[in-house]
């Protein structure tokens, strides 16, 4: 073997070092959180902590129900935001936009995207919660003040990853259903919209894990206020905030607690996140 | 029922048009309102003076260099790991299962909340290795959210690049190695560029990774063992707490200002680079 072929090899060798990088970043990650957070439910009951409803940390009382719930009520109310928006402008943009127009509004909707979570939970403080305690009454700080903006937040998650889909359908397909003398909107609704569903689904789900993750924004607009909600007027805590509020301070078991809160989060997310790719691949193999 | 197909296009296509529209304005809404606000307050003085009593008064010069400080390092960190796992992906190997899991490992690292990465860089960098509250943790722990964006442009870029240019380089007797450092690479660089750019944007906006492993001191960084407060940070903890809303609109300006920079260098690098091999 040559000098040339030897080094050749080492590099394909470190390369392989390298890209297993994200992988074990990833085991690492899992690792530590579990290390961190399983010991303390496994002591206390993995009961208590799934569908206890007390939160007081220091007294051994570790009930995270109100939080899981929180997480799932925003979620969900952002999903009823985001989706109608989503979807309207990802099929706007791919079937009824001219194309000068879907070039200038989709990098402006994925700037959406880059602006800073926090300045998202400000606008929320200063426009949105004063609003609804003004009009619907309550604190302001709530389910639905959380719902809008995280609504807002999912939205460009949900409208690139669809039109890549809806772009991904060939255009015989809407051509052989224009052909029949079907509108472009029977079209859409009949043939394009099936052929990515997929996609679409795909699209919703990650969203869906961006709403659940997201944490700044909400503990901004949300209450926090640990205790289940009964109207979407009422403040709520999310799994996310419950972390981040207490983290600064917590030691001992309340810190274990914190970091149990954190596994049961990381495992909705790889739950999804695994839906949202073995969707995605089945549109791709399609 | 029965309703008119062309009757309904229309209906349908004026509502879609009116949600796009409502998405557009909120985003050139949030932008208005936030520089409006915080325009005023910016001056040659509040970008270069440090923040006294708190970040009440003064500028906020050491949140400046403390979210560049943070940034430089996590992009030094995950550049050459994402470049590096993006040459191997499209260069070195066929689809097997090593590739799989590689993507599998990027994809799921990509969905991961950034509080998680706080939560784990506050364990292992900041309590484990007693790096404490640090540039350096900040640091790595950015540089773990951002890489499956660098792995994923960057693969995207190197992917684009025709194959007959690998080939006359092959033909020329060059190797694999050479023929990525000469020739794949710089066709390739704007596209890995715009993902690196995009990722110092991730970095610039991310709060709740940053706060529990770079902390929140106002000081100016000295080393990377110096915690250091960024403009995110700086710009949650006036508003949360009330501490100066002038402060925080013209912090939030900053921001916002450095995101368009950002973005729209991207998206016009990005386009020229598609531009030249499409």
């Amino acid at each position: 073997m040559t000098t040339l072929e030897r080094n050749e090899k080492l590099i394909q060798l470190a390369l392989l070092m390298i890209a297993l990088s994200a992988i074990s970043i990833l085991a690492i990650i899992t690792l530590f959180i579990f290390k961190e957070g399983m010991p303390i439910m496994f002591k206390y009951g993995v009961n208590k902590f799934l569908f206890g409803l007390d939160w007081y940390p220091t007294e051994q009382s570790f009930g995270l129900l109100p939080m899981i719930i929180g997480s799932l009520a925003v979620t969900a109310g952002s999903l009823i935001i985001g989706i109608p928006f989503g979807l309207a402008c990802a099929i706007f943009l791919t079937e009824f936009s001219s194309l000068r127009l879907r070039q200038i509004i989709k990098p402006i909707i994925e700037l959406l995207a880059g602006i800073p979570s926090v300045v998202y939970g400000f606008m929320g403080v200063i426009i949105l919660v004063p609003f609804i305690r003004e009009h619907l009454g309550g604190s302001g700080l709530s389910v639905l003040a959380a719902s809008i903006i995280l609504g807002i937040m999912i939205l460009p998650t949900i409208i690139s990853i669809s039109i890549d889909s809806l772009q991904a359908v060939p255009r015989s397909y809407r051509e052989g259903s224009i052909a029949l003398g079907a509108t472009k909107w029977q079209t859409t609704k009949m043939v394009t919209l099936p052929s990515a569903k997929s996609g679409i689904i795909a699209s919703i789900i990650l969203g869906m894990g961006r709403a659940i993750g997201e944490t700044m924004a909400v503990i901004m607009i949300a209450g926090n206020a640990v205790s289940i909600p009964h109207s979407v007027l009422d403040p709520v805590r999310t799994l996310t905030s419950n972390i981040a509020l207490e983290m600064g301070y917590a030691s001992g078991e309340h810190r274990q607690a914190l970091f149990a809160t954190g596994v049961i989060l990381f495992i909705i997310i790889m739950i999804l996140n695994t839906i949202a790719n073995a969707t995605a691949a089945k549109q791709r193999t399609k | 029922m029965y309703v008119n197909p062309r009757l309904e296009q229309r209906v349908v296509q004026s509502i879609l048009w009116l949600f796009t529209a409502i998405t557009v304005f909120i985003l050139f809404y949030i932008i208005f309102f936030i520089l409006k606000n915080g325009l005023p307050v910016l001056n040659y003085q509040f970008l270069t003076t440090n923040p006294t009593d708190m970040g009440k008064s003064g500028g906020i010069y050491s949140t400046i260099i403390g979210t560049i400080a943070l940034t430089i390092g996590a992009i030094l960190i995950a550049t050459p790991l994402g470049v590096g796992t993006a040459i191997y992906l499209t260069e070195y190997t066929l689809e097997s299962k090593i590739t799989r899991v590689i993507r599998f490992g990027s994809e799921c690292l990509a969905g991961i909340p950034s509080i998680i990465f706080g939560l784990f860089g506050f364990i292992l960098f900041v309590t484990k290795l007693k790096f404490g509250w640090s540039i350096l943790s900040g640091s790595l722990t950015l540089a773990f959210m951002i890489l499956p964006t660098i792995i994923r442009t960057s693969e995207e870029a190197l992917k684009s690049v025709p194959y007959n240019l690998r080939e006359v380089s092959f033909s020329l007797g060059g190797t694999k190695w050479q023929t990525v450092t000469k020739v794949v690479l710089p066709s390739a660089l704007p596209g890995i560029v715009t993902g690196v750019i995009l990722s110092v944007g991730r970095s610039i906006s991310e709060t709740a990774a940053v706060i529990f492993t770079a902390g929140s001191a106002l000081r100016i960084p000295t080393s990377i063992f110096s915690s250091s407060r960024t403009m995110a940070v700086h710009f949650y903890i006036l508003a949360r707490e009330g501490i100066s809303m002038p402060n925080a609109y013209g912090t939030a300006a900053v921001l916002i200002i450095a995101i368009l920079i950002i973005n729209i260098t991207a998206y016009r690098l990005m386009h020229k680079f598609m531009k030249k091999y499409s």
